[in-house]
This record gives C-alpha cells, structure tokens and sequence, in this order.
C-alpha cells in the first residue's frame, strides 16, 4: 500500500502509541487536555450558532501572555502560574473579540474572520520567537529562554501530564454542561442557537450571546494555551510545536460531541487518542503528521452523514403525523 | 520611477494573483448556485500535488494543469455529495473538506517534498510582444498564459453567468430553489455542476502555483489562498468581474508587502494578506448589509423538495 | 349534516355554446392525511373548457388540496382525473405544465432579485442561449396585452406590488401556454380595483376558450365572473351549479353548513386606556414610510380589529407596538407609561402578549413544550431563582398549561415541531396568554389552521378580553373581525382610513370596510 506498510502494521503502530503502554496512555492525556479545554468552550459557541473556528490563534496568544507573564513581568513566585492562567484567559477571549465584535457590528462572517486571525496569531508567534523575544542562550534556535520553574505545571508522577490543566478540563466540561442545562443565560443561549429570529422577537440578545460564546471559548483555548507552555514546553517556541492543530481537532470534538459540554470528555480522549496514534506513525514508520488531518476530514464527514440520516428517520415519522 | 513602480507592481500581482483569481471565480459559481463551499483550501492543495506529480512524472506541465483541475473538481464531489445529495451543514462539510485536502497533500506528498519541477510552465518570451509598446511590454513582462487567462475566464464566466440561458438558471438556484424547481430547473444538477466547476478551477489555481508560480512541492504552499478566495467571493459581490480587479488588488498588496520587508519585519507583513481580506470584509459586508445586494437568498440552505416555503 | 347537500344533476355537452366538451374531469379522487384527516373524500366532478369555475369552501374544505393533486404536487390515493377525455397521472409540476396546466399560487414562487422577464422564462429549455431574458421581451410584452396584465418585463421583482406580482405569475403560466389556469385564493392580496382587473384578464381568457380554476371563499366573487361553481366542505364535493341559479345566500349555507356565523362581540364597560399611539410614523423595510400619521387607541377589555390588505402597514404597526421596530416620529403609551423607545423584552415584561403572524417565530421547533411555554418568564421567580432554573417548578407549570389549553399530545418534552399546527399555537397562546397581559397583539392569528382550531383560538382571544385585557387583532380576514371586534380600524397605505365601532355589524359595515380596504374613504 502507501509508504509500502501493511495496514495492518500501521493500525497495531497507531493503537500502541494511543493505548499500548502506560507511557501510551499518558501521551493520550496530555493531548486530550488542551482537546478537552478547548472543546468544550467550542461546543457552547456551536450551540449558539457561533462558528469560532479561531481556536488555534487563541491558543497561541494564550501561550503568548502566558511566556510574557513568566519572562518579563516576573511576578512574585507564589503567583506566577495564577497570573500565567488568568492573562493568558484573557488574551485568548481578546483575541475572539475581534471576530465577535466584527460580526455584531459589521456583520462578517466569524468562519471567515475568525479563522485569517489564525494565520495572525501564527505569525506574530514566529516574529516574537526569531526577534525580540528570541532567547539569549538559543544561538541559532528560534525559541525563548527556558520558563523560572516557578511557572511550570506540575505532572502526574513520572508522566508528563499536567494535574492542573487535566483537572480543569473535566472541571469545566461539566461546568459547561450545568451552565447550558440549569442557568438563565444557558438557556438563552440554546435559544439563540435554535433561533436567532425567535430570540430577537423575544427581546433576547443575540449580540451579548455572540459575545459570551466567543469569549468564553477563546477564553478557554487561551487557558489551553497556556497549559501548553507551562505545562510541557517551559518556553514559547514554533506555533507549530505549540498547538498540534488543538484549535481544528477541537472543532471535531464538539462537533462529534454534538455540542454537548459533558460528551466532550468523551471525545477529546478519542481525538486525543488519535492525535497520539497519529504521532506513533510519524515517529516508527515517517507517515507525515498530516494524516491526523485526514482522519479528521472523515470523521466530520461521517459525522454530518449520520446526523442526516437521522434526520431522516424523524421527517418520515412527521410526515406520517401529517 | 513612481510609473515603474506602479507598472512593476501591476505586473507582479497579474502572476501572483492569477491562482487566488481562479479559485474564486469558482467559488462565485458554487455560490451562486446556492451553495457555500469552505473547502477550497483543500481542493487546491489536492489539485496543486495531483498537479505537480503528473507534471513531474510526464515532463509536461500542461498535462499536470490538466490533471491539477480534473482531481480538484472530482474532491470538490465530496463536498457535493454532503452538501446537495445529504443535505448536510454546508460550513461543516466544506471545513471538513479542507482538513481532508491539506491533510491527504500532506501525507500523500511526503515523497514529493522540496522538490523542483524541471519542466514547469515558463514566461512568455519577450518576442511576444516586441511590437507592443512600452508599457505593455513591462505590464507582461515574465508573466504566463495560464495568468493571463485568468483574465480571460473572469470575463467570460460573468458573460456567461449574466448573460445566457444557463447562467440564468444557476443565479435561479442560488437564490429560490424551490421556485426554480417548480419551474422544471433540475437544481440538483445544477448545484452539483456548479460545485464541481468550482473544484476544477480551484484545482487549477493550485496547480498553477505547483506548476507555474514555484514550481516545486511543498505541503502547505498554497498559505491559506483557498481561504482567501472564500472571502474575495463575497468582497466581489459574487461578481467575476469585480472579482478580477479584486484579485488583481489583493496581488498588487502583498506584493507591496513583500517590497517593505526592508523596514518591516517578514513576520509582521506575511500576516497582512490575512489582515486585508478582514478589514476588506468589514466595509463590504456593511455596504451589501445595508444596500441587500449581492447574498444569493439561497446560500447555504440546503434545499429539500416540498418543505420550503 | 348529509341532508343539506345539494345534487344537481348536469351532464356535459348538454349546454351547447357555452363549452365545446369537458376539459377536467375528477372522478372519486381521496386524498387522505394519515392518521385522522381525509382531504378530499370521494370528490366528483367536471369542469368545462372555455369556463370560468369557482371551487368555493372554508378553509381546510380541501380545495387547495385537490387544486394540488391536479397540480401535480400530491398525489391521491384513490381515483382518476381526466385531462380532455384521457386519464392522466401527474407526478410532477412539469407533468402538469406539459399537459397545458398552470397554477399561481397563494404565496408566489418568484425570485426578487430577478427581472420580470427571467422570472418568467426561467426554467425553459427553448428560449435563446444568449440574452435569453432580453430576447423574449417582445413575446411577453404581446402575450401582456392581449390578457390586460400590465408589468414591465424589464422590472425587478422585488419592486412590483402584490398585484404586479400575481400578473407575472399568470403571465408564467400563459408564457407556457397553459390551456388551464389554477388560481389560488387569487384575490386575497389584492385591493377592489385589483380585483376587477383580474376578472378582465379571466374574461379575456375564458375568450380564446382557456379554462380558469379559480379557488375562494367570497361568495360576491362567485358571483360576479364564476361560470360554474362547485361548493367544498370537509373534504366532500356538495353541489357543482351555476352561479346564476342560485343566490349567495343558499351558497353560504351549502358552504358552511348550520354553523352560525354571526358571534356577537362581547361588549366591554371600562374606558380605561391600554394603548395609546400619538401621531406614529414608522419607515418599512425598504427605506419608505410604512406608517405615516397614526393614532390610535385600545382600551380595556376592548378588541380593535385592523383590516386592511396584506402590505398596508400592518406588519409594521404590530412590530412598533411590540418594540421590534423603531418609531420615527410620535409617541406609543401603554396605560399611562411612554414605550415609545423601550425594548422589546421591556415592553413584554410591561405585560404584552405577541402572536406574531410567522408563526414560526414565536416557537422553537426543536425545543421541547416545556421550554417554549417558559420562553418569557425562564429569568424570574419561580421558574429562575437568581441564576438557576428551576425545572421541577417548569415541568409542573408545563403539566397545568398542557391541561389547561389542551395541547395534543401532552407530553411537556416533546419537540414543538413534532405538534400539529393548531395544537403549536395553542402553546404559543398558551404562553402569551397565561401572564394576565393587559394588551395582546394577535397578528392573523388563525390564518392556515382548520376550523375547530381557529374556534378555539377564538374561545381563547375572547376569554383573554373577558379577564380585562386589551387587544388590537390583525386580519387580512374580515369575517374574523366581524365576529370579534368591538371596533375595527382599516389601514390603508400606512394610514387609517376608516374607523367603525358597532355592537353588532351588518352587512352594510361589511361592504363599507371593504371599500376602505381598497382605498375608498366611507
């Protein structure tokens, strides 16, 4: 076949590296993390109707405040991380706040603006890291200086997972799942989501859902991001290596999650999974990194392919009430 | 010396901009048949490596456009299928599209990375227009016919599109397909050929960067033009003429782009071609927000027969 | 209820001069609409060429049902139809066309942004490849004139009136060289003068011996331009007779059967004011004054009717009062307060009920009965204790409320969208209604559901006027105002043109309004 690997060799190299070792399962984690995080902030935007598919920027400007935070302000070591996690949620809403704001106001498309800002994010990462951020003692590397150990995460045991952003994921995938369920504004936002033309009838504002959605979930891919740097790398370096696509697969785990907060957990351990998997195909056999990408091309497709035909099923059923 | 620079300018941004004008000519078509087409970053980089690999192999460029178009158009059904025949999301499937070009160029490229075609598809000799003036010979100068034709197609694709029959009936599907439908237009035809239009010009615009504008292969060359193309449809008005000029205006920018990186650092330019199309939709989308111009009413519905209206 | 129908025996060919044989031709055709509703039962009859003939019922007679089957948009289960002699099958609209049969519908299927001309050979394989509009002008401009159908084939749809709008869409048909021409409620739309010209194009047309189909419920239009009229009612054929035969009265009874029309409006005592709007000026969509000038007022207990043809300012008048839309000029007061610039969810929380006439936009189809019923109180005690909702507290309201408005099936998780139509607007009544509103904006709030849902819609408004709330009731129906106002109010190109007050209407004030819907001041 392609590469001249049997199927089957690939699929045992892809389930080993997802699942096949304690070692496995950890590198599973640490993936699904961000997957998690970022997910489950995606999956109340899509509730809403609101397509953010920034998440990858986010991401990186989270990373960003988070480096800037542990390089430059230096804040007394007892804070640091606190500091780290709550710029870098908030660089990351600010950075959703163009796309919100550019939707409220001027009515364009957030798929669209959301996703250029992307591109943005990734470049002003490469500028910091090559120019004024790059790090004394890199030589001819384009990274910063290694983190003080005061803003690194601490790990699982001899893993390299973070407790603290693992934590926080199922934290806040249940919070997301409680909000959407039980509070005023959660429900306000199903209705927006279901129906903007309704929820403007009813005097609902859709502007501040828009707003609350995108903050919320960059907000969270900042979080994520800052999860990444403090928890795995200790330094800002090639976006790249930063984010592993987090902000797209996490599109997928909503989606598959069918926008449900709580689901998430469930899916981004899957897409963790195969984020892993995909990276044990790189490492033993050198099948590009870009198969992920494959994989989540059909999964979505399935994905919508199933939600349709269900569809299906309940139409007929209409149509038989009359 | 202001003249040359203008004239220099021009010229670059004709080359550069001949594969976001294609890509987008394409997308107006799918669109304005009603449907929304994200994909085209991945229908490119699937049309640019099919490109580049039948052009590497048979040592003929032309036979690799060919090729570059025919595998676009034949991804593009994908979307197609999801979109027109299951009915599906439109922004979800042609995401999903993406994903799966730059994901399946990636992987299936691996072989192919970093390397140069020998045969690529070269400049027009200066004899062609030796009897031309100045001007004229500056304005094309080193450029090719697959850019030139750009031109071409932009202008004929809005006579078609306004002025026949069928273009008649594609505008008909994009805005009320239920009503086109009763009027015996098979819109499923129509939105399934409008779609597959779309992937062969997008295959087009990334084969000509494979095999005209680097030539070479590198996954991840075409930059997000696909993306680019989405947002230039609607900064066009679903227009293929104000297309062209819009193309032509993104080209002449970032080539200005490029010219500052003497004072600017790479970096901070290489973001501006994701800048521009931001603000561009800013004042575009509040002018056709007020004047309701432009928007097929049909976009992105998925049409069902007997359920609208 | 069998005993009123009238059979009168009439076998074609017998009038000589007037047809030269029958052009359709039903026979035993049963549509049914499983589980409980059979559409057309049984129906029988013919029609003749050259004729034009008046399909006359209430709403939900099934009449637009059969008119669909000939149309070839449903299917019957049982029967045959006819086409000039040969049995046909119709699965499809183009079948339909190629058999010489055209349909304008109630709601047009047209497409704005086009011209007339390529509205109209839109979908046609022999016109020209190139300049395929600007090439058939000619064509329409002559077919325009031999019927009386005035439109400019160079103009945009989206600038044409109403009436422009049905002459394209009779020209489409024409254009296609229908011998056979359904019209739907074709009149619904369209103002007295209007009116008279379509009965000038049918004339012209019954002239060169096409057929015309003509679906209604106004017993003066059969009169005046029917050949023949067959009378609908559930689903059954009563009677098929020429207008000159019988009178409007018998006409009325074969189509409502012993239903008494005329309800008395409950009168109301108190004086006190509701609404009040001074000197309003409000802009429509396209940048034009859909309101210039109005006052008006509603008081307690009080149901102002607003008559007037679809597109007068209607919409616009519910949207102010409601605060969807902004006021230009004047001032709106509920009671004594101002609400001239309050939000719409303000002005809800003031206490007033919206039925809006989309109806689909009081609901969310995909939410469950439960959460559309709390769609204006879900932030509030009891169902909201500071940030959470109370679902327990919901699902019992949601119980009482399906028991009360008897919504079908009671099942408070059950989908909105998964209801029948009459049962969904019983939720959104049963919304609106249950906070005690002082003022209730119900926007034809019975356009499209059969005849026991729109009594109970009536039980339900005139239930609400008893327990003291004001309510100004928009209709493009005249009857329904003429059964439940105290007072009714016609618009007419944004301005109010006529005002009656009565405790019983009569004929007279029927035809007076009617005239002031087309723009003659009484």
């Amino acid at each position: 076949m392609l590469y001249r690997i049997s199927p089957l060799v690939a699929y045992t190299v892809f389930f080993r590296g997802a699942f096949g070792s304690w070692y496995a399962i950890s590198e599973t984690l640490k993936r699904t993390i961000p997957l998690l995080l970022v997910g489950s902030g995606l999956a109340l935007a899509f509730r809403a109707q609101v397509l953010n598919i920034g998440a990858e920027g986010q991401i990186l400007f989270g990373a960003v405040a988070a480096t800037w935070v542990a390089l430059f302000l230096s804040p007394p070591a007892g804070v640091t991380l606190l500091v780290m996690f709550l710029l870098g949620f908030l660089a990351g809403a600010g950075w959703a706040l163009i796309p919100a704001f550019l939707k409220t106001r001027f009515a364009v498309n957030e798929v669209l603006s959301s996703l250029m800002l992307n591109y943005v994010a990734f470049n002003v990462v490469l500028y910091l890291i090559a120019g004024p951020w790059k790090g004394k003692s890199v030589r001819g590397f384009t990274y910063t200086d290694t983190f003080p150990e005061s803003a690194w995460l601490g790990t699982l045991g001899m893993t390299k997972v973070p407790y603290f952003t693992l934590f926080s994921g199922i934290v806040v995938a249940i919070l997301g799942y409680y909000f959407l369920k039980k509070t005023a504004w959660g429900f306000e936002l199903r209705i927006v989501g279901n129906s903007p033309d309704t929820a403007r009838l009813l005097g609902i504002s859709e502007e501040r859902v828009i707003f609350l959605t995108m903050m919320l979930s960059g907000g969270l891919a900042g979080f994520a991001g800052v999860g990444e740097v403090a928890g795995i790398h200790h330094l800002l370096r090639h976006p790249s290596h930063i984010s592993l696509g987090y902000g797209y697969t996490a599109i997928i785990v909503a989606w598959l999650a069918r926008a449900n907060p709580l689901a998430t957990l469930l899916t981004a351990f899957l897409l963790g999974a195969l984020i892993s998997g995909g990276d044990a195909l790189r490492v033993s056999l050198g099948i590009p990194f870009q198969v992920v990408s494959v994989f989540n091309g059909l999964i979505l497709f399935f994905l919508i392919a199933t939600e349709r035909f269900g569809h299906y099923r309940v139409s007929v059923r209409r149509k038989v009430k009359g | 010396m202001m003249g040359e620079i203008i004239l220099s300018t021009m010229n670059r941004s004709l080359v550069y901009a001949a594969p976001l004008l294609l890509a987008t000519l394409g997308e107006i078509y799918a669109e304005r048949a009603g449907v929304l087409n994200l994909g085209v970053e991945g229908m490119m980089m699937v049309g640019a490596l099919s490109g580049f690999i039948a052009a590497y192999s048979t040592a003929n460029p032309w036979f690799g456009v060919l090729v570059g178009g025919v595998v676009g158009g034949l991804f593009s059904l994908i979307h197609a299928f999801a979109s027109v025949t299951l009915r599906a999301n439109q922004t979800v499937s042609g995401l999903a599209l993406t994903l799966l070009g730059t994901g399946l160029a990636g992987t299936l490229g691996r072989g192919w990375e970093g390397k140069m075609l020998a045969v690529p598809i070269r400049s027009l000799p200066e004899e062609v227009f030796r009897s031309c003036p100045g001007v004229v010979r500056m304005l094309f100068k080193d450029t090719n016919v697959l850019a030139l034709l750009g031109v071409v197609f932009a202008v004929t694709l809005w006579f078609f599109l306004f002025k026949t029959r069928p273009g008649l009936w594609l505008r008909s599907c994009g805005e009320n397909p239920a009503a086109s439908d009763a009027l015996g237009v098979n819109v499923w035809a129509v939105r399934y050929g409008a779609i597959f239009f779309g992937g062969i010009m997008a295959g087009l615009g990334g084969a000509y960067i494979a095999i005209a504008y680097r030539p070479s292969w590198s996954s991840g060359m075409t930059q997000g033009m696909g993306w680019l193309a989405v947002a230039l449809t609607i900064f066009s008005f679903w227009n293929p003429l104000y297309a062209l000029v819009g193309a032509y205006l993104f080209g002449a920018l970032f080539h200005l782009a490029f010219r500052l990186q003497v004072w600017i650092a790479p970096e901070i330019l290489n973001s501006l071609p994701y800048l521009f199309p931001v603000i561009a939709l800013v004042f575009v989308s509040r002018f056709a927000f007020r004047k309701k111009i432009g928007v097929p009413a049909g976009l992105g519905k998925p049409y069902e027969r007997g359920t609208s209206e | 209820m069998e005993m009123d129908d009238v059979v009168m025996e009439e076998t074609p060919g017998t009038n000589a001069g007037e047809g030269s044989g029958v052009e359709v031709a039903f026979r035993s055709v049963t549509k049914r609409f499983p589980p409980h509703i059979i559409a057309n039962d049984r129906v029988s009859f013919e029609i003749e060429r050259g004729t034009v003939h008046a399909l006359l019922g209430e709403n939900g007679a099934g009449k637009s049902t059969l008119m669909n089957i000939l149309y070839g948009l449903l299917q019957p289960d049982e029967g045959e139809i006819l086409v000039r002699g040969r049995s046909v099958t119709i699965p499809s609209p183009q079948k339909a066309i190629a058999l010489g049969i055209g349909m304008v519908h109630q709601h047009f299927k047209l497409i704005p942004t086009h011209t007339v001309a390529e509205n109209i050979i839109l979908g046609l394989p022999s016109v020209p490849f190139f300049f395929p509009a600007k090439r058939e002008i000619r064509h329409i401009v002559e077919l325009s004139e031999r019927y009386g159908l005035r439109v400019d084939p160079r103009a945009r749809v989206w600038q044409l009136s109403a009436g422009e709008k049905q002459k394209m869409e009779i020209l489409k048909a024409l254009y296609r060289r229908a011998n056979i021409l359904i019209l739907d409620e074709p009149t619904s739309v369209l103002t007295p003068q209007e009116v008279e010209e379509l009965f000038t194009t049918l004339r012209a047309m019954k002239g060169e011996g096409k057929t015309c189909i003509f679906i209604t419920h106004k017993l003066n239009e059969v009169m005046a331009v029917a050949d023949r009229v067959t009378v609908m009612r559930y689903g059954k054929v009563k009677a098929t007779l020429r207008p000159s035969e019988t009178s409007s009265q018998e006409l009325a009874q074969m189509m409502v059967g012993k239903k008494v029309i005329a309800v008395v409006p409950r009168r109301y005592t108190s004086r006190e004011m509701v609404l009040r709007l001074e000197n309003v000026w409000v802009m429509g969509d396209r940048d034009f004054p859909a309101l210039l000038d109005v006052s008006l007022t509603v008081s307690q207990g009080e149901i102002v009717g607003v008559a007037g043809v679809a597109g007068n300012g209607q919409r616009e008048l519910a949207e102010i009062v409601t605060g969807l839309r902004k006021v230009k000029q004047g001032r709106l007061f509920l009671g004594e307060k101002e609400i001239t610039h309050l939000t719409p969810r303000e002005i809800a929380s003031l206490g007033v009920a919206y039925i809006p006439e989309e109806r689909h936009l009081g609901l969310v189809g995909s939410m469950s009965v439960a959460e559309n019923l709390i769609f204006r109180t879900y932030d509030r005690p009891p169902f909201s204790q500071g940030f959470l909702v109370d679902w327990g507290k919901v699902e019992a309201h949601t119980e009482r409320l399906i028991s009360d408005y008897h919504i079908y099936p009671p099942f408070p998780a059950l989908p909105v969208k998964l209801l029948s139509g009459g049962n969904r607007q019983r939720v959104l009544l049963a919304r609106e209604l249950e906070r005690n509103p002082r003022l209730v904006i119900a926007s034809n709030p019975t356009a499209g559901l059969d005849v026991a849902g729109v009594e109970a819609i009536h039980e339900l408004l005139l239930k609400a006027q008893e327990k003291g709330a004001g309510i100004l009731l928009i209709s493009g129906d005249l009857d329904e105002l003429l059964k439940l106002a105290n007072r009714i109010v016609v618009l007419f190109r944004g301005g109010i043109i006529g005002e009656r007050e009565r405790e019983q209407w009569t004929e007279d004030d029927r035809r007076d309004i009617g005239l002031m819907m087309g723009g003659v001041k009484r």
